[in-house]
């Protein structure tokens, strides 16, 4: 092969790199930016077996490119190589320094692993119950006596216990920036622990193949301060101990009417209302409609309007639902609210 | 025609394939039919390419993604490399060892129609009604009657047939190897190819039987209500995880290794040197084949297996590495000290080594479970995956087809094109496929129909998109080399690169009792040796004389094709279907059964002219 062809492959190579690494992705997404002990943890084994690997792959590319420019065939080279049969002290070599290079790895990779797999108790960690649902999470506080649904809210620098499971298909539950990932199935419950050092929002992620709208299984993680943390579990059992609040004005209370009728069987709004869709208690609290779109009135209504659209395949039917009944439900959904209004 | 006639039954054309029992015509078939299904997964790849190149665009629906997704890995997987693979091994491994057949030409045919009916049957969910969307693992519970439709019922059938045929065809070639060999061809003196060929046939032999007891369980959930992994009758959902990845991690190894040996042998034939390091290869080889059955849990890291079973299959599956890193050492010093040429076969060859090496580097790192937390089913892996199967495997296959399709079709393929071709698929390849890894780290899951804006993910997602029209073009540029070839009058000669194992002693393409006279192997690189003792050919181990041969038969093709009725019967509930099929089946295995067949002579007269004119 000609010399230029070899610059040519590695300098598309590192024409990639250089494009790649000038952002390594968003805050609030990236696992590449660890914002609390898991996926730091996490992070170190990645730049370790990474440093690793990539000193293999500069040797490995060394030999190759020295040998290729080396050893082509020249115009008029007569004769025959010699046939080597090989070489024991080198083959050793290559097989030892591999093994030394896995114990390397397997050490922190051992002590990690055992402890991820910590369970942690209710005196030392907020014990959070998740299920997973075509296409949404629900998010129960079993020790608080408070539920809810696609915004997990946590308190920072406090391990969090998760106690996992899934109601129909089996899903996987993401956070990259806290830590990753465990599935969920059916039947069946998964522990994980992750804790947030950080106060803001993370994305969190459906990661396994669940039907048509798995792409849009996204969720929020809302991790507040401790104090802002108690405010809004009292809050939340406050509402939850009452009655739906009442209505703020006429267009509301005409919403609210329709979704008496018409919500309650399937969605929970204080301590009233079924378990089938999301809980939406504090639905106006929320920092996104069905987890994915940004939270305006219009998508509201939009997804009102003809929820299969907005997420194919989810289990909420058309209700066939008029303009103005749209307006009012909106209204009235933008009421339910436990914090002071954002 | 008397029960030892001696004539070859006149045949040509389609009727000729149709009935053929020759291991290279039965090659043939395999490329085609893998080809077609190549590039039926290359247009599914492009279009969830497309769909993915822009944040939030709707070209293709959320569910039709899903259906483009599964078809593309099961297509690829099972339907374009697996018998692509089985093309060259057919081509080439009775050649390598001197053989005149394969062990149970009959068996071979069937094993071909097999894969292609139940292949075919798969594809037609397209039409009837929805492919299948469960993902190409179609995990329980997704994958069971209330959460996915008809489709899935396709993917249980088609892969049933078809890894029947994989099944038998891998018995064939284990057979071949073990009972065919020339005097003088010792297990150590075999070619690398044939040595994986014969590994990967006894992954095929243990690996298959995990998946068709999956299949079959998943069968009876889905078609007669069993509950083996519905978890709201009591079943479990883990249980398809395990016999799924039981089979599906040796399959990786069924894969690459056949790859690996067709690296082996172009890197030394175009070094001019043998292959450097010969026994530590085949140790590898062997090594690798027994550790991938005991790693397939480092594909369920997250599935809640616990701390103690993650660590003890993560620390298993590095040990990989050892093996494979040996493999790339060896190769890098068969090039040392040797006089390389870099026809286009060798562009693969060589542009392997570092693609492969980054892919091997990747699975290393998805061995550490903790950090697989963080990778699993994310593009991470996707990029994983696909540096090791696309930059490792179809390398290697596109390098396998380059260096023998002049003994396979007797017509050289063009290497200017050959050159556009590596180039264009290489540099796409990286494109593509580089980037994801990032994108994966960077919070992409795997298996998304589309993405959200804000997230960082646009400019990867656009890269990755650009690439895979490279790759496209590659592949259409190979297409316009193979028809060239064909159309060219200049006819390829008996051993074109200066090679050294056997199939170059004979003429390109090979008459159909291969060598005239079974050949006498002195040693590793048996044509080499005579070669350099100044000898024009191969010392022949027996005098010349009649050559049985195996009669054609139509009997493979009717045996599948009552199978491939048959599932369609399952499919759609109608036992009176299943049952004409499997009749027609059953009574094909009565008359093969029955009939008394001893096969024809080539007379020696005949023979000499034969051998003269090919």
């Amino acid at each position: 092969m000609k010399g230029w062809q070899q610059y040519w492959r590695q300098f598309s190579l590192f024409a990639l790199l250089a494009l790649v690494l000038t952002g390594c992705g968003k805050d609030e997404l990236s696992a590449l930016k660890p914002s609390g002990p898991v996926a730091a943890m996490q992070f170190d084994l990645m730049k370790l077996s990474s440093a690793i690997m990539i000193g293999v792959f500069i040797v490995v590319m060394a030999i190759f490119t020295y040998v290729l420019i080396r050893y082509r065939k020249r115009p008029g080279q007569q004769g025959i190589p010699k046939q080597v049969e090989g070489n024991h002290a080198l083959e050793i070599l290559w097989t030892v320094i591999p093994f030394l290079l896995l114990i390397i790895m397997a050490i922190p990779t051992v002590t990690t692993g055992f402890a991820l797999h910590k369970e942690y108790p209710k005196e030392e960690a907020v014990q959070v119950k998740v299920t997973a649902h075509q296409f949404w999470w629900e998010f129960e506080y079993p020790d608080l006596g408070v539920a809810t649904a696609q915004d997990l809210v946590l308190p920072v620098g406090k391990k969090v216990q998760f106690v996992l499971s899934a109601s129909d298909v089996k899903h996987a539950f993401w956070i990259p920036a806290l830590g990753g990932k465990i599935d969920t199935n059916p039947g069946q419950e998964n522990k994980l622990w992750l804790q947030a050092d950080k106060t803001g929002i993370y994305y969190g992620k459906c990661a396994e193949l669940c039907g048509a709208s798995h792409a849009l299984m996204d969720f929020k993680v809302e991790v507040k301060e401790q104090a802002d943390f108690d405010t809004w579990v009292a809050n939340m059992k406050g509402v939850q101990a009452k009655e739906p609040v009442t209505a703020t004005s006429p267009l509301a209370a005409e919403g609210q009417q329709i979704f008496d009728k018409s919500c309650l069987g399937c969605h929970a709004v204080a301590g009233k209302g079924g378990k089938m869709g999301p809980n939406l208690t504090n639905f106006a609290d929320r920092e996104r409609v069905a987890g994915i779109k940004a939270h305006t009135p219009q998508n509201i209504a939009e997804w009102l309007k003809d929820p299969q659209k907005m997420k194919p395949g989810n289990k909420m039917p058309n209700l066939n639902l008029e303009e103005n009944q749209v307006k009012a439900l909106v209204e009235y959904m933008e009421t339910l609210s436990v914090s002071e209004k954002k | 025609m008397s029960a030892h006639a001696s004539h070859a039954p006149n045949r040509s054309g389609l009727w000729d394939y149709l009935t053929t029992v020759d291991h290279k015509k039965i090659a043939i078939l395999y490329l085609i039919a893998g080809g077609i299904f190549f590039l039926a997964g290359g247009l599914e790849a492009l279009l969830i390419r497309l769909q993915l190149m822009y944040p939030e665009i709707e070209l293709v629906g959320a569910k039709t993604f899903n259906e483009l997704i599964t078809m593309h890995g099961t297509t690829m997987i099972f339907l374009a490399v697996m018998p692509i693979i089985f093309a060259l091994m057919n081509a080439i491994v009775p050649l390598q060892i001197g053989a005149r057949d394969v062990a149970f030409p009959f068996v071979n045919a069937l094993g071909f129609w097999l894969f292609f009916f139940g292949g075919v049957l798969l594809n037609t969910s397209w039409f009837l009604g929805g492919a299948p969307d469960a993902g190409w693992t179609s995990y329980t519970t997704l994958a069971l009657n209330q959460y996915s439709g008809i489709g899935v019922d396709f993917y249980v059938l088609g892969l049933q047939i078809a890894g029947l045929g994989t099944l038998i065809g891998g018995i064939n070639f284990l057979v071949t190897i073990i009972n065919m060999r020339a005097p003088g061809m010792t297990f150590m003196r075999m070619p690398m190819f044939t040595w994986s060929s014969f590994i990967t046939s006894g992954l095929i032999l243990f690996a298959f039987p995990a998946i068709t007891v999956g299949l079959v369980l998943l069968m009876f959930d889905r078609l007669f209500g069993g509950n083996f992994f519905n978890p709201d009758a009591g079943g479990n959902v883990v249980i398809w995880e395990h016999l799924f990845w039981i089979f599906g991690h040796p399959e990786v190894y069924i894969l690459i290794l056949p790859a690996f040996g067709i690296i082996s042998e172009v890197v030394s034939t175009f070094s001019r040197k043998r292959l450097f390091g010969y026994s530590s290869m085949v140790f590898a080889t062997a090594l690798i084949g027994f550790l991938g059955f005991m790693v397939w849990a480092h594909h369920m890291f997250t599935t809640g297996l616990g701390a103690i079973a993650n660590t003890l299959f993560g620390l298993a599956t590095m040990l990989i590495a050892v093996p494979t890193g040996i493999k790339i050492f060896n190769w890098l010093l068969t090039m040392w000290g040797g006089q390389i040429r870099f026809p286009t076969a060798n562009l693969f060859a060589v542009g392997f080594i570092p693609t492969f090496t980054i892919g091997g580097m990747t699975g290393v790192m998805l061995a550490v479970p903790p950090a697989d937390y963080q990778y699993h089913d994310s593009y991470f892996v996707v990029a994983h995956f696909h540096y090791v199967i696309v930059g490792g495997l179809v390398f290697g296959l596109f390098a396998g087809l380059y260096y023998w399709w002049p003994k396979m079709f007797g017509k050289m393929l063009n290497e200017t094109i050959g050159k556009w071709n590596f180039w264009t698929f290489f540099i796409g390849f990286h494109l593509t496929f580089f980037p994801q890894h990032f994108l994966g780290l960077m919070g992409m899951p795997r298996r998304v129909f589309t993405y959200l804006k804000d997230q960082n993910l646009d400019m990867g997602n656009f890269i990755s998109t650009i690439g895979a029209f490279g790759m496209t073009i590659g592949t259409i540029l190979f297409l316009i080399n193979v028809v060239v070839a064909a159309k060219s009058s200049k006819r390829a000669p008996a051993d074109p690169w200066d090679g050294r194992s056997l199939e170059w002693a004979i003429p390109s393409p090979p008459p159909e009792y291969n060598f005239v006279q079974t050949p006498l192997v002195r040693g590793l690189d048996a044509l080499w040796v005579e070669k350099m003792a100044g000898n024009k050919g191969m010392t022949p181990a027996e005098p010349i004389g009649d050559i049985h041969m195996p009669s054609p038969s139509f009997l493979p093709f009717l045996m599948s094709l009552g199978l491939f009725v048959a599932g369609y019967g399952f499919i759609y509930h109608n036992y009176v279907v299943v049952v004409i099929g499997l009749l027609l089946t059953l009574g094909c295995m009565f008359t093969r059964s029955v009939k008394d067949d001893p096969g024809y002579h080539i007379h020696e007269d005949e023979l000499e002219e034969k051998g003269v004119k090919a």
